[in-house]
């Protein structure tokens, strides 16, 4: 890899927040989509005639379908909470990755045309005209945000900077300046049923040799059933789970969970991914689309129950939205949450027994464990608040005996994002994505000074990859990142099928 | 107790002229014009943002962690956010002192004002009189620790408009002309409560013409014209905020607002 052309910053002892540096990231833009990203779903090719028309139109469209964006453009105070709140402010200094001045490229426009006081006095309350330059602002800085959430715990208000720039990029699609990366994978996900471009064919070879794999380090046959008509469970997992390390290891801790346990399953070709990209561009028709194949899936193979597996996002759609898009899920079992994420299922089972693990197998690993911003922020798991910090910590406590949590304001409720989500995990991005992840890196940083870290668990597909590129560069090895079921696959104790197993 | 005394005089029916002037003036008139078309304005204004607010649908479930799961646990959650400020105080601990400063005595002095428009007046707003009168200096004190941090933190600095200026200015006015109402030179403020009930009843008495009556009044006027069209929304704001009043109960309930619900058709 050619070498980068930017300083990555240096860890401190403490989280600083840097003085501003206007324009810092104005150069940073992801490779807008071309034509046939665009019109695969539905957008125009390229930058439309009347954009600006079009786009004050589509605002209005939105304000008049999201109670969010409405509330949230009157309601900022312009109190401060928020500015030193953001991953890639914080990495960067950009003053336009405070959470309040990403808001405003959308609020100072919102202001001109829709309220009373921008239409009259523009200077005084800081509104301005969807100018070609205030666009490319737009489409520089709504995709310099991860849709984390961070700033919308903290703010007075709950305005959720996420919420806005979802709605500047759906606004960007819709004028033909959409982002090639999010637009290509959701286009893909539609042709082939996962983000990758997997074949049923080539994900059928992929498993069965993961199948040997498993056989061959542990004497059982542990099975990853594809398309498995009348199986117990649908596994929905991201198709990076398919694909390469650290992923592959957590799709056999979720296979052998389900063996050990009993429970018959399989994962589905047709909704190979549990990603839903449609929510990075704030497209709730796409969303809804994406959302369906895995309602279809889980009628056409029969399934009692659908599971999804790490995937940080995936879980915020699948958890807070899935009802909402795909539901009801009348046909499915009742006695189950639908959908179910694979750390409550394999919670479950500890809780009641049903699975013994040898932690010694991990005894080379001083473990802690990342908050993926999505699953932090954007759902819940369990049946109490705060599940999704609890449960995936105590399967951790569970199969390791080193755990060591990270400081406090850079986990739970406040974690970091990883600087990847929300469709920035791509190559044109590299300078931001390796800035955004200074403040995780800092912080993991400590724990490894203090506590010799030497592993961190995630549970989010986009967390895994980004760590595995973005650690390298900050010193740290790429395999220090694991998925929490990798562990539960290196611990757990497992027993030949048992004969009353069938499908 | 003076101002017992001087409020006896506006109890029954025979209402005393103070001035010992009956004739109307053109500037009684002026602000009492004023402020029935500054209420107009708050009062209409409002109700169509919050008659907005109201009607856009939530299409999804978005409530940020801790996020209760039922709905009294909203109620008490919005009650913290709403009264203690809770978020702001897990951001950042200066801006939750001057804001929480100045709110709190905004609530105080405004129920203090109240025996402005009330005969005979409660027992509880006679009680907090004193009280209300030292909020209006910790009210200023708040101000100018939220005005303070505008020039001072770079950041803060940085994301101010000239409206985040003088909406300072205008509260720090109100609050300074009020206090100059009470330690500069005595209003009369027997008078005045005759105006306000006059505006109440629809039946206008004299206005006292002074300085700082004035500005105060008209100031008031002008903040009330001017709130439902600016981040003074954010009072009404917050009480919609689907991160802040949403139960998290998203696979138990299938929310359904109107353009989910267009989906499955």
């Amino acid at each position: 890899m050619a070498a980068p052309t930017f300083t990555i910053p240096a860890l401190e002892d403490d989280l600083a927040i840097p003085a501003i540096a206007e324009g810092a990231m104005a150069h940073s833009k992801p490779f807008v989509a071309k034509p046939e990203h665009q019109e695969a779903l539905g957008f125009p090719g390229q930058l439309v005639e009347g954009w600006h028309d079009k786009a004050i139109a589509k605002m209005g469209d939105l304000l008049g379908k999201s109670r969010a964006l409405r509330v949230f453009l009157d309601s900022c105070v312009k109190c401060g909470a928020c500015t030193d709140k953001c991953h890639y402010f914080l990495g960067t200094g950009d003053p336009k990755n405070m959470p309040v001045a990403r808001q405003d490229l959308m609020r100072q426009v919102y202001r001109r045309h829709f309220t009373l006081a921008g239409k009259f006095f523009p200077g005084l309350v800081g509104a301005k005209d969807l100018t070609k330059d205030v666009l490319d602002d737009w489409y520089a800085y709504f995709h310099q945000c991860s849709q984390c959430r961070r700033c919308a715990v903290f703010c007075p208000y709950g305005i959720d900077t996420a919420e806005i720039s979802m709605a500047g990029r759906e606004i960007m699609d819709h004028i033909g300046m959409g982002q090639k990366y999010s637009n290509e994978i959701i286009a893909k996900v539609h042709k082939f049923g996962n983000n990758l471009g997997l074949q049923e064919k080539g994900l059928r070879a992929t498993l069965a040799s993961l199948e040997d794999d498993m056989e061959e380090a542990t004497g059982v046959k542990v099975r990853i059933p594809v398309n498995e008509k009348g199986a117990e469970v649908l596994l929905v997992t991201p198709s990076a789970d398919f694909f390469a390390s650290p992923h592959i290891e957590g799709l056999m801790g979720y296979a052998k969970v389900f063996h050990q346990a009993n429970i018959s399953w399989t994962v589905s070709s047709y909704a190979s991914e549990a990603a839903n990209f449609a929510l990075f561009v704030g497209s709730h028709e796409q969303m809804h689309k994406i959302a369906l194949r895995i309602r279809q899936a889980a009628l056409d193979l029969g399934v009692k129950r659908i599971v999804f597996g790490e995937c940080g996002h995936a879980w915020r759609v699948a958890y807070s939205f899935l009802n909402t898009l795909a539901g009801p899920w009348d046909f499915l079992d009742p006695a189950y949450p639908a959908p179910q994420h694979i750390c409550e299922v394999t919670y479950d089972l500890i809780q009641k027994g049903a699975l013994s693990f040898d932690k010694s197998k991990n005894d080379d690993k001083v473990v802690t464990f990342h908050d993926s911003c999505n699953v932090a922020r954007g759902s819940r798991m369990g049946d109490m608040p705060d599940g999704q910090f609890r449960i995936p910590r105590e399967i951790i406590k569970a199969c390791c005996n080193n755990f060591v949590d990270m400081r406090e304001d850079t986990i739970g409720a406040k974690t970091f994002c990883c600087g990847g989500g929300g469709g920035l995990l791509t190559d044109d991005l590299m300078e931001l994505r390796v800035k955004g992840a200074m403040p995780r890196m800092q912080a993991l940083n400590e724990v490894i000074k203090s506590h010799g870290v030497t592993h961190m668990a995630a549970i989010c597909a986009i967390c895994k990859s980004q760590f595995g590129t973005v650690m390298p560069k900050y010193g740290m090895g790429m395999d220090m990142i694991v998925s929490v079921h990798q562990l539960v696959s290196n611990a757990i104790r497992i027993e030949p099928a048992q004969a009353t197993a069938s499908a | 107790m003076l101002l017992k005394k001087m409020d006896s005089r506006f109890r029954g029916n025979d209402r005393m002229d103070v001035n010992g002037d009956r004739g109307m003036n053109a500037l009684t008139v002026t602000y009492a014009l004023l402020f029935y078309a500054a209420v107009a304005v708050f009062v209409l204004g409002l109700a169509y943002r919050v008659r907005l607010y109201a009607r856009t649908p939530a299409p999804f479930k978005i409530p940020t962690p801790p996020a209760p799961i039922t709905q009294g646990g909203v109620v008490l959650r919005m009650a913290r956010e709403v009264c203690l400020f809770e978020s702001l105080f897990k951001a950042n601990k200066w801006i939750w002192l001057f804001a929480m400063l100045f709110h709190a005595a905004l609530v105080l002095v405004l129920l203090r004002h109240l025996r402005y428009f009330q005969e005979p007046v409660w027992t509880w707003v006679e009680l907090i009189q004193p009280f209300g009168l030292y909020a209006g200096f910790v009210m200023v004190v708040g101000l100018a620790g939220l005005w303070a941090r505008r020039f001072l933190v770079e950041r803060v600095r940085y994301i101010s408009s000239p409206s985040d200026h003088l909406m300072l200015a205008l509260f720090v006015a109100i609050g300074l002309s009020g206090l100059a109402l009470k330690y500069g030179e005595r209003t009369d403020v027997v008078a005045l409560k005759a105006f306000a009930l006059g505006l109440v009843r629809f039946d206008w008495q004299p206005l006292p013409a002074e300085p700082f009556l004035l500005v105060h009044l008209a100031l008031v006027a002008l903040l009330m014209a001017i709130f439902p069209f600016s981040k003074l929304l954010h009072a009404p704001g917050v009480f919609f905020s689907p991160t802040r009043n949403q139960v998290d109960d998203a696979r138990s309930r299938r929310h359904l607002a109107r353009f989910a619900a267009a989906f499955d058709k």
